[in-house]
């Protein structure tokens, strides 16, 4: 698919979903899948484009999250500007630990990936009189539902989030399609494949795992920044392992790689929860079920799979 | 034609049932029945579950059901939140119950501000109602009100130094801060100050550090779960004489049973009439309900029921009763209704809330229990 018909599709989804959306709790669902997606858009660049592990991406989540908490709240920025600040420190920390860590490879690579989230956490779950610790903290108001209500247009927390998550979304796909054309992708994926083969034709390997690493934690920072400022609440829960393990789920249940297969991944791992409140006790079970049954039979992911069943249904 | 018919009697019958649906008094929930904090959830979400059960059977409320809708978040704070969303937008319900620990309560609590539903919380801190929000109220008495009561006992005792173990979850780290800010109105110096993680298996050095600083007369040991019972057997296996404080954290049968009963001998904590409820005087105001609520559930799930489930009865307790005086099931008269509470008698304490206090409680709910023969006791 080309890179405009896949934002066109993306675009259109978001726009349409809501025509059928029978309350306003349906928004939130969709605020909060295409959060996950933004971060997990993050980590098909690094898993799938460039063949590189992450257990702790949680980690630059909670330091976006905490940082739109922090912000206004020390240093008396706008949580907007904050969100870029931690993007910006996430970058920064993912550029700094990214040339040791990325020496690593395989299991080495996820161990110290999964040691660097565990740490912020803990920073964060420690300092107590900076991040309120355990309990969490208050998130300021982003302002802009104000600013627009004083332009004469009322709109719902809900309506809100779900339209400026939406965006950002588009935005966030758009960037990433770019990067997978763009020589960088190519080197990306050329390491990938073999890091010999890509190092004797001249890409320099080190330095296209960094780039792909500062990429991803920018993704989740923003993730984690626009969980924040919707929410209006943080715990240390953010930057904890299950979210980190959540996320890298979501990216290879979709299908690592792909931008659709991101969106698609992390809608899934974040309706199906709460369609299957109603066998309740047994929601864990079923959950834990459909993910062996993905990784057995479609371990590509689900929507590579169902679309090469598609193609071939159609020749 | 008569396709037709059966349509429109059909269509007529879902808008009846739907009305029927509507008349129905709907209230929310969102508790930690599963996850790190299903200690606190699962007795709430058993308490909710068997008291809307009995509430219906006696004719529920003027005459209405009342249905109970119940999530799980796991005590995750995001979740906590989505399932407030559909509480409000999806299940259209008309108040809610919940937030087993600090963090899922807040992110309901700017939910139920912004939508106008009133929202009683089952967890401790005391900034869940400080500032008051007009409508979130809570049950459970805060870490500030546990360490005072701690603190009133030594200072009968004459105790004036202590050392503090602390844990360093949530509940722990917080009534530390709380107790070591509260500290001085009682003229009470805290001359050690010692912490440990949730996980931690041994907690000897610490004790033996606090053994060994100068003129410490008792030991207070904020937390809940695993920790405090670890800390009791160390403390008998350290033979250390000072009296040992535990917290209403773990105000239950199954903290004696963790720690060992001769362990445990001794020990000293705050807690509610429901540990005691055999023990209670006739004439005491707390007997009918804590006695009540105490058989109910154990004929019903065969154990004791906890503090924390106790928060939830009376969490329901205050709400139906919000309900009844309001005369209807607009959010707005119930959170008046709710305000308006005066000596509603609970399990935790009775409550009696204004417009400053949506906690409703004070000292006097809080009972000092001691353990002896393996068992609680009052000793006021």
């Amino acid at each position: 698919m080309s890179k405009w018909l896949q934002l066109a599709i993306l675009a259109a989804l978001i726009a349409a979903l809501p025509l059928l959306f029978p309350s306003g709790y349906y928004y939130r669902i969709g605020a909060l899948v295409f959060v996950n997606a933004l971060a997990v858009i993050g980590l098909a660049i690094l898993i799938g484009q460039a063949g590189q592990i992450s257990l702790g991406h949680a980690g630059f989540a909670g330091i976006g999250a905490y940082s739109c908490a922090l912000g206004p709240e020390w240093l008396g920025l706008h949580p907007a500007l904050s969100l870029l600040a931690g993007a910006a420190l996430s970058g920064v920390t993912a550029l700094l630990i990214g040339r040791p860590i990325l020496r690593l490879r395989g299991y080495y690579l996820a161990v110290a990936t999964l040691g660097f989230g565990i740490l912020v956490a803990m920073v964060i779950q420690n300092e107590r009189a900076l991040t309120g610790g355990p309990d969490g903290m208050a998130v300021a108001e982003l302002g802009l539902r104000d600013l627009l209500r004083d332009l004469g247009w009322r709109i719902g927390g809900g309506e809100f989030w779900y339209a400026v998550s939406g965006i950002v979304l588009i935005l966030g796909a758009w960037i990433a399609l770019n990067i997978f054309d763009s020589p960088t992708g190519r080197a990306m994926r050329a390491l990938h494949g073999s890091e010999v083969a890509a190092r004797t034709v001249g890409i320099d390997v080190a330095s296209y795992k960094l780039k792909a690493f500062v990429i991803s934690a920018v993704y989740a920072s923003v993730s984690g920044s626009l969980l924040a400022l919707q929410n209006r609440y943080i715990t240390p829960d953010v930057a904890g392992f299950l979210h980190s393990i959540e996320l890298v789920t979501m990216t290879v249940l979709g299908g690592a790689g792909s931008i659709m297969g991101a969106v698609f991944g992390a809608a899934i791992l974040t309706i199906l929860p709460q369609v299957l409140t109603a066998l309740a006790d047994y929601e864990q079970l079923v959950l834990g079920a459909i993910m062996i049954v993905v990784m057995i039979f479609m371990p590509q992911g689900l929507l590579p799979y169902i679309s090469r069943r598609l193609r071939r249904t159609g020749k | 034609m008569t396709f037709r018919t059966t349509t429109a009697l059909l269509t007529l019958a879902a808008i009846g049932l739907g009305n029927a649906a509507t008349a129905e008094i709907r209230l929310g929930a969102s508790v930690s029945a599963t996850g790190p904090a299903a200690f606190l959830g699962d007795p709430e979400a058993k308490t909710l579950e068997m008291l809307v059960e009995q509430l219906n059977e006696e004719g529920g409320i003027d005459g209405e059901q009342v249905e109970l809708v119940l999530y799980d978040d796991g005590g995750d704070p995001n979740k906590a939140r989505t399932f407030a969303t559909r509480l409000i937008e999806d299940d259209e319900v008309t108040a809610i119950i919940g937030g087993s620990t600090t963090g899922t309560t807040m992110s309901i609590a700017s939910l139920a501000e912004d939508e106008g539903i009133p929202f009683i919380s089952l967890a401790g801190a005391i900034e869940i109602v400080d500032p008051v929000k007009e409508y979130v109220f809570k049950t459970p008495h805060t870490d500030r009100m546990a360490c005072e009561k701690i603190f009133a006992d030594m200072t009968d005792r004459g105790i004036t130094t202590i050392g503090m173990i602390s844990g360093t979850d949530g509940f722990g780290a917080s009534m530390q801060a709380q107790c070591k800010d509260v500290a001085g109105e009682y003229d009470i110096e805290v001359a050690a100050d010692e912490t440990y993680g949730p996980g931690d298996a041994d907690m000897t050095p610490q004790l033996t550090r606090i053994r060994n600083t100068d003129g410490i007369q008792a030991i207070l040991n904020p937390g809940f779960g695993q920790g405090p019972a670890i800390v009791t057997r160390n403390y008998s296996q350290l033979g250390i004489e000072t009296p040992l404080y535990q917290s209403h954290g773990v105000a239950s049968d199954a903290f004696i049973e963790l720690a060992g009963p001769d362990a445990a001998e001794g020990v000293r904590l705050p807690g509610t009439a429901l540990l005691i409820a055999d023990l209670l005087d006739e004439g005491d105001p707390q007997k009918e309900v804590v006695t009540a609520y105490n058989t109910a559930y154990q004929e019903r799930y065969g154990q004791s029921p906890s503090t924390f489930g106790g928060y939830a009865h009376d969490a329901f307790q205050l709400m139906t009763n919000a309900i009844r005086e309001a005369g209807s099931a607009e959010p707005d008269a119930i959170r008046d209704a709710l305000e308006a509470t005066e000596g509603l008698v609970g399990t935790t304490g009775t409550y009696s809330m204004s417009a400053e206090d949506h906690l409703g409680l004070d000292l006097s709910a809080f009972r000092m229990l001691e353990v002896a023969d393996g068992t609680w006791r009052s000793i006021e």
